[in-house]
């Protein structure tokens, strides 16, 4: 074959064959690309979830679960708040301008109302979920200086009581905050904007 | 496969990917595998329609393990009931068919491909049939390609069993119930088969290793030597005669062409084109296949408790299945369920011994004589209606025919009562269908066949 | 559990004797063919039905309420009208009844019904013929537990759930010339909410969306057939061409050995 000299028309019927087999190859592989993508009972187990929050003491953390991730909400005492400010200069991402979150929450607390900080447990290094170090100083094994926070087991990356990364840790960014919005005083909905927003 | 020394080894043309193949061919015997598998494997250039099948079925092998691979990801082997009463793996088939993206498509593919596969394999073995394939020195083709059939049959079995309807259970049911009838150790085995005491979870769960893994391992080693065998002795061809008999001075056969690309290409592809056609037709608009490869009651999920009214195998086991229904004699102090298993199961072991009992001069149909030529038509024209009788009740009767009774009740003897009736009708074939195998050696040689030419006929 | 449910149960309480009826339509059986619709209106029509009179004790498990979205009720409207408070609409259509309850109290599990469409289908005509059919077949049989019989399906465990709308059809053994004996239906002497007409126009929507759920890829299913078949017309002739073209060199003679 390869010593023929190759007539051109051939030459134009094996282009026009190859690309439309590879037309064919590619529509083929569509459906089983798809199936890939999570299918409808992940979609419906992954909709928005309302977190009731009337029962949330000042200080005190809870836990919903979204997307099968866990979703932290902590209720956030002035003093929590205004350590805030004190970590900023340790911070890698203190204004949180690399890291994942809702343009609503791009602020200073990182939240819709200070109070209420909502956020995906799961630390942006690998993927563990960091466990609580709330409490200020060295009474749950930080350091003596330590202003609440959390802790990622797995890498040891830190971060404060707005989820932001301290500097020189494994995680690159601060923990995610997911979308969400306030259906009443009392009531998160999680997995969703607002809907005038 | 081996590397082969007589072909030279790749020289780079200086680019970036004559480099790598060059690289590769050193240490790889890519070049000697493409040559004599493909670019300098000289078949035959008489072949006509007949042989679209072999890389047919090449081609709905590959559709069956890619979709099985992707159904995998998503059907669970669970005859428990899950939190809505239905059994698990029952409901991740539908789970398949609804809320994974494509897997509808994926799943009507990989089904639709199972009748698919039969009908491609069956045309193919017919092949070899009529152009007398299976004779020396092709014996070992002929034997893989056997080997394969039953294989692809155990494949098919353990598969339907996994949707978990009503027609999978007991479908499985009654076939390793079969086993029952092996002599001593029957009753044993079937429960062994089972690893319960009916057809159960354990007995799913089994079958889904069988059919996902074992089967297809096994399988897809007799296809390559299926193919390796085939390539040593070379293809068969509608004359039935050795191009190997007359070569040129380089030692290519003055009959053959190289099979890529004047097969693969030019014969087989659009041959694959107008398959997938008639493939995508049943798929997209009759996946159903009339109830013929999705059977309506197996959209019912299993029920140890309730039998349907009437159970049949797939189309492509009844057959077999009337010949297993046919045996309702016990002779030779043998029951009539045992003879009932070694018909079915000697019917298909019987064609592994076709290359010793067909002593004709010819291979071919085309230069055979009048008694194969009107033995085979009947042959054929009895295997369908086998088919087709397996697919209907015991007690059938063709064109609606309600026999004549007596007084009693009882059905008389008369001549439409046998000519009508599909258990006789099923006897008779199935007793046609050995007797056409165990008397080959005798009417195959008398035949008058015509002489053979020298050189394949071609236009 | 939704009330619905509770009072069903109540009334079949006195029933609890209930026989398994399990007999099969017998092969053969005449079945009127259903006027199978794939209009929104008719599905939105029968999906109604479905959830009012079905779905207290038939599931539908592998449907998702949002999938009705695709015969055009608005997500707003699935969440008013069809669902319970406690249901999400991602929810599958299941039934709170327990098998273990549905056992004591019907003596066999209503089947789940989303695909009863396909299981129904036999010799005899479609799996909605059947449907169809076996809807307007109830009959009045003082002699059931349920009070109900029905004509394709002998012993029926299920009572006539649509009676309020065709109202009591009753039923008489006929003899024909044979010496045969069999059961012909007589229409109610007073009519339920609809009309016999408006009656079999309700069933024919019900059955529509009892096929719609049975593959509700269905009508995409064979869109995408239309172009995959097109596509592979065209292909053949692409292929056959280039074989054509391949092929010149086996018959022409001068490149022969």
């Amino acid at each position: 074959m390869s010593d023929q000299k190759m007539d051109s028309g051939r030459r134009n019927l094996i282009l026009a064959t190859s690309a439309a087999g590879g037309v064919a190859a590619v529509a083929t592989a569509v459906p089983f690309v798809a199936s890939l993508t999570p299918s409808e009972r992940a979609k419906a187990a992954g909709a928005p979830v309302v977190a009731d929050i009337s029962k949330l003491a000042p200080g005190e953390k809870m836990v919903v679960k979204w997307r099968g991730k866990p979703v932290w909400i902590v209720r956030r005492t002035p003093e929590m708040l205004a350590s805030l400010g004190k970590v900023a200069d340790k911070l890698s991402d203190p204004g949180s301008e690399k890291s994942d979150q809702p343009a609503y929450t791009k602020n200073a607390a990182r939240a819709i109302k200070d109070e209420f900080l909502v956020l995906v447990g799961i630390c942006t290094h690998l993927g563990c979920s960091p466990s609580d170090k709330i409490k200020t100083g060295g009474e749950e094994g930080m350091a003596a200086d330590w202003q609440g926070g959390f802790l990622c087991p797995c890498h040891g990356s830190q971060f404060d009581l707005a989820g932001r990364v301290f500097k020189a840790m494994p995680a690159p960014t601060n923990l995610e905050i997911p979308p969400h919005t306030y259906l009443s005083d009392s009531s998160i909905l999680i997995g969703e904007d607002s809907k005038d927003a | 496969m081996a590397a082969n020394s007589n072909y030279e080894k790749y020289k780079s043309n200086g680019t970036l990917l004559g480099g790598v193949l060059e690289w590769t061919d050193a240490r790889f015997p890519l070049t000697s595998m493409w040559k004599a598998h493909l670019s300098e494997y000289y078949a035959p250039k008489n072949f006509n329609f007949w042989y679209f099948f072999g890389s047919l079925a090449l081609l709905v092998l590959v559709i069956q393990v890619v979709t099985g691979i992707f159904l995998v990801m998503n059907y669970k082997p669970d005859g428990t009931l899950n939190a809505y009463g239905l059994p698990t793996a029952f409901a991740s088939v539908e789970y398949i068919m609804r809320e994974v993206s494509g897997g509808w498509l994926i799943r009507y593919l990989h089904s639709t491909g199972a009748s698919a596969f039969f009908i491609v394999v069956y045309l193919h073995m017919f092949r070899g049939i009529l152009y007398g394939s299976y004779r020396k020195p092709r014996e070992l083709v002929w034997i893989f390609g056997v080997l394969i059939f039953l294989c692809l049959m155990a494949e098919a079995f353990m598969g339907y069993l996994l949707p978990w309807g009503q027609m999978s259970y007991w479908g499985a049911q009654v076939i390793i119930n079969l086993f029952t009838a092996i002599p001593f150790v029957g009753p044993d085995l079937s429960l062994l088969i089972r690893g319960d005491y009916v057809v159960s979870d354990a007995t799913l769960n089994r079958f889904f290793a069988f059919h996902v893994i074992a089967v297809p391992l096994v399988l897809i080693g007799l296809v390559v030597g299926h193919v390796l065998a085939l390539h040593e002795v070379g293809s068969n061809n509608p004359d039935g005669v050795e191009i190997k008999k007359y070569k040129n001075e380089k030692g290519v056969p003055l009959d053959g062409i190289a099979f890529h690309p004047y097969y693969t290409i030019a014969h087989d592809l659009p041959a694959a084109v107008i398959f997938l056609f008639f493939f995508s037709a049943v798929v997209f608009f009759a996946p159903e296949g009339g109830g013929y490869f999705l059977e309506y009651n197996n959209f019912l999920p299993a029920d140890s408790m309730k039998t349907p009214p009437h159970i049949a195998p797939v189309w492509y086991f009844t057959p077999f299945y009337s010949m297993l229904r046919a045996m309702v004699w016990n002779f030779f102090w043998i029951e009539a369920k045992l003879w009932g298993v070694v018909a079915m199961g000697g019917g298909v072991m019987i064609l592994a011994f076709l290359p010793w009992l067909d002593r004709s001069p010819a291979k071919s149909i085309r230069y055979r004589g009048p008694i194969f030529k009107t033995l085979l038509t009947i042959f054929v024209i009895g295997f369908l209606i086998l088919g087709y009788l397996g697919t209907k009740v015991p007690g059938y009767y063709f064109f609606g025919y309600t026999p004549a009774v007596g007084a009693d009740n009882e059905i008389v003897f008369s001549p439409l009562n046998y000519l009508l009736s599909g258990d006789l009708i099923a006897q008779l074939f199935t007793v046609y269908y050995f007797l056409f195998f165990l008397t080959m050696p005798y009417w195959s040689k008398i035949d008058k066949c015509k002489p053979v030419p020298e050189r394949v006929t071609f236009k | 559990m939704k009330s619905s449910v509770i009072k069903l149960l109540k009334r079949f309480a006195v029933v609890a004797l209930l026989a398994p009826a399990l007999a099969m339509a017998s092969e053969g059986v005449h079945l009127d063919k259903a006027p199978v619709s794939n209009k929104q209106e008719n599905l939105q029509h029968g999906a109604q039905l479905f959830v009012n009179y079905c779905l207290n004790c038939h599931g539908a498990s592998a449907v998702r309420y949002n999938k009705l979205q695709e015969i055009g009720l608005s997500e707003q409207l699935i969440t008013d009208n069809l669902l319970f408070t406690s249901e999400k609409i991602g929810d599958l259509m299941t039934v709170a009844l327990t098998r273990e309850d549905a056992e004591a109290w019907f003596g066999t599990v209503p089947p789940d019904l989303s695909l009863i469409a396909r299981a129904k289908a036999s010799e005899s005509g479609t799996g909605a013929d059947y449907l169809y059919t076996y809807l307007r077949s109830f009959y009045r049989d003082p002699a059931r537990p349920t009070g109900w019989n029905n004509k394709i399906f002998a012993n029926v465990g299920m009572p006539h759930a649509l009676w309020d709308l065709q109202g009591v059809q009753t039923a008489r053994e006929v003899t024909d010339e044979h010496g045969k004996n069999s059961i012909e239906l007589v229409p109610p002497a007073k009519a339920g909410k609809l009309s016999a007409a408006e009656y079999d126009q309700s069933v024919a929507d019900l059955v529509s969306f009892l096929v719609w759920i049975g593959e509700p890829v269905a009508d995409q299913r064979k869109t995408i057939g239309y172009f995959v078949l097109i596509f592979l017309a065209g292909l053949y002739v692409l292929t056959h061409a280039l074989g054509k073209n391949l092929w010149k060199d086996v018959t022409d003679p001068k490149k022969q050995p």
